[in-house]
């Protein structure tokens, strides 16, 4: 199909043929993470799961804040929880962040943390027990469904820094 | 809806340079807590949240998503805007002249401290093709502002160094001011030069911190409050982009903003019949040519007025009895909810040590800053 104009190539961007602004912005942030946060990201550097809980309604929140957002009332108590949970939803995902495809997917879940409120969790990746890598969506839907068990897989303690990737992923493991 | 709108609860935090013990979520929080006290509610009695943020500011993309929990605001109406607090306010009151809405909730933080490139995102703001390549640090465009504004007016650089240690050292007596400082004007003038002829003493400096403003609709106000203070007129407008066309020497946004705010007010006599002002001192020349161009001085006349000690806290017009940006910190788009934080103390005659006697209607003014040519006016009355 013909179209009125005249294309533009790639090389028309690189050789400046037409008006192209390319800014490289220095948007660096430090990120003051507060008491909630950190005392999270120490656990995790430690192997652990800190939540909070609320004196008013109850729950046990993860990751933890220093106040309920349905009570407005300040939490009061650190509540050290399992390193593990069940996947609350999942999804089988073949792209990057830059929109090139995968060949092999994985699997971004919401993982609700046992000792938790029903309904809190994390977000994290959920692996292949064994080989890690899923081969195929088919290979994901056998081993793994909504309410499946699974367990945190940690980073060795020495390469631990305080951040969400010290648990390398979760896997699905069987019910006891 | 002919009912007056009331700010019937305010909260606040301390201004700091550094705030790395809490999240932007725990000093909002803390915020949140202080104004709803303030104003006998909780939160599930609130009808509708205004928020301001910009995303380069604040370190995310759609930061707007990230305001309601530490306002109680889940589930709830909620809406950001980019823009300076008096337009944010003027929302929260224009939501409630709709009849709809009974008691907003406005609110404003700046964690300026973990901007680590604070030029470069300055920088960003400048037209891409006509301006930014040029590649001037920003702040060269409150340079040639000051300089014509010096030159048209007659007004000096010695009155710009006198504003900043009269800021500095009101805010001596504000409790949650984070620069308050005994400087003299020889220390402001010999201070290292920066953009001719703007020196390092003539900028605020940047602080974080966090205010939260409750406000209703009167009759909700009389109910809940022992001192509601009214919102007389709200005005707020910007001017053009294109900064090689704006007048240099005159702050035209606040002159069209303020005549909005006077009218819906009825003020005709500014400096007759109001009685302080919070005006934005971001650069120290700024409070001279918004004092001018607020109607509150003829042009040229803000500096020796300012010698004369007119506008100091115990003067016949006190401008910024709080410290202004200089003496308290800039907060970005926050700066002038601490205007209206100190607007409310003093006309509720809770300004302690700073208190100005026999107040009735205060000014609030804001510029939007660098390279912005927009601000907006509020003015505050307790008069029932």
């Amino acid at each position: 199909m013909e179209f009125k104009g005249k294309s533009l190539k790639d090389r028309d961007f690189k050789e400046k043929n037409i008006l192209y602004t390319d800014w490289h912005v220095k948007a660096h942030y430090a990120w003051d993470c507060g008491v909630a946060l950190s005392k999270f990201f120490e656990g995790l550097k430690e192997g652990k799961l800190y939540g909070r809980s609320c004196p008013e309604c109850g729950r046990v929140v993860i990751p933890p804040r220093m106040f309920c957002e349905l009570c407005f009332k300040p939490t009061d108590k650190w509540v050290l929880l399992k390193d593990e949970g069940r996947i609350n939803t999942f999804s089988v995902s073949y792209v990057n962040t830059d929109a090139s495809r995968r060949e092999k997917p994985n699997v971004p879940a919401v993982i609700e943390i046992e000792g938790a409120s029903e309904g809190m969790g994390i977000l994290h990746l959920v692996a292949h027990p064994e080989k890690i890598e899923w081969e195929n969506l088919e290979e994901v839907l056998s081993m793994i469904k909504i309410g499946t068990k699974v367990k945190a897989v940690w980073k060795p303690s020495n390469e631990r820094e305080g951040a969400i990737t010290d648990i390398k992923y979760f896997v699905p493991v069987k019910e006891e | 809806m002919n009912e007056r709108v009331a700010i019937i609860g305010v909260g606040y935090t301390q201004l700091r340079p550094v705030s790395s013990d809490v999240s932007f979520r725990e000093m909002i929080y803390e915020a949140a807590v202080r104004a709803y006290e303030d104003a006998g509610i909780e939160p599930r009695d609130v009808d509708t949240f205004v928020a301001i943020s910009e995303d380069y500011h604040e370190g995310t993309a759609i930061f707007d998503e990230y305001v309601p929990d530490q306002l109680g605001a889940v589930l709830k109406p909620v809406h950001t805007i980019t823009q300076d607090g008096l337009t944010a306010l003027a929302s929260c009151v224009m939501q409630i002249k709709t009849g709809l809405f009974n008691i907003a909730v406005l609110e404003g933080h700046s964690k300026a401290s973990n901007i680590l490139y604070p030029s470069h995102i300055d920088a960003f703001a400048l037209d891409p093709v006509t301006v930014r390549p040029l590649g001037f640090n920003p702040v060269f465009l409150a340079g040639l502002e000051m300089q014509r504004f010096l030159v048209e007016t007659g007004n000096t650089e010695y009155h710009c160094g006198l504003v900043v240690a009269k800021n500095r050292a009101t805010a001596i007596k504000n409790p949650i001011a984070a620069y308050p400082a005994e400087i003299s004007i020889e220390d402001v003038l010999s201070s290292n030069p920066v953009s001719f002829p703007l020196k390092e003493l003539d900028i605020a400096r940047k602080a974080d911190g966090a205010f939260v403003i409750v406000l209703a609709k009167e009759s909700v106000a009389k109910r809940l409050s022992p001192y509601p203070v009214y919102v007389e007129g709200v005005g707020w407008l910007q001017d053009t982009p294109n900064i090689e066309m704006r007048d240099l020497v005159s702050s035209l946004y606040l002159t069209g903003a303020a005549n909005m705010a006077y009218r819906e007010a009825g003020i005709r006599n500014p400096i007759r019949e109001i009685d302080f002002a919070e005006i934005d001192d971001t650069f120290s020349y700024k409070e001279l040519q918004h004092i001018e161009f607020l109607g509150i001085a003829r042009p040229g006349e803000s500096g020796e007025m300012l010698e004369e000690g007119y506008f100091d806290i115990d003067g016949e017009f006190p401008v910024n009895p709080s410290g202004g940006n200089i003496g308290c910190g800039y907060m970005y788009d926050s700066s002038s909810l601490r205007g209206v934080y100190e607007a409310v103390l003093q006309l509720r005659g809770f300004a302690a040590e700073r208190q100005i006697p026999d107040v009735e209607t205060a000014l609030i003014a804001s510029w939007r800053g660098i390279p912005t040519a927009s601000g907006g006016v509020v003015i505050l009355s307790n008069r029932e």
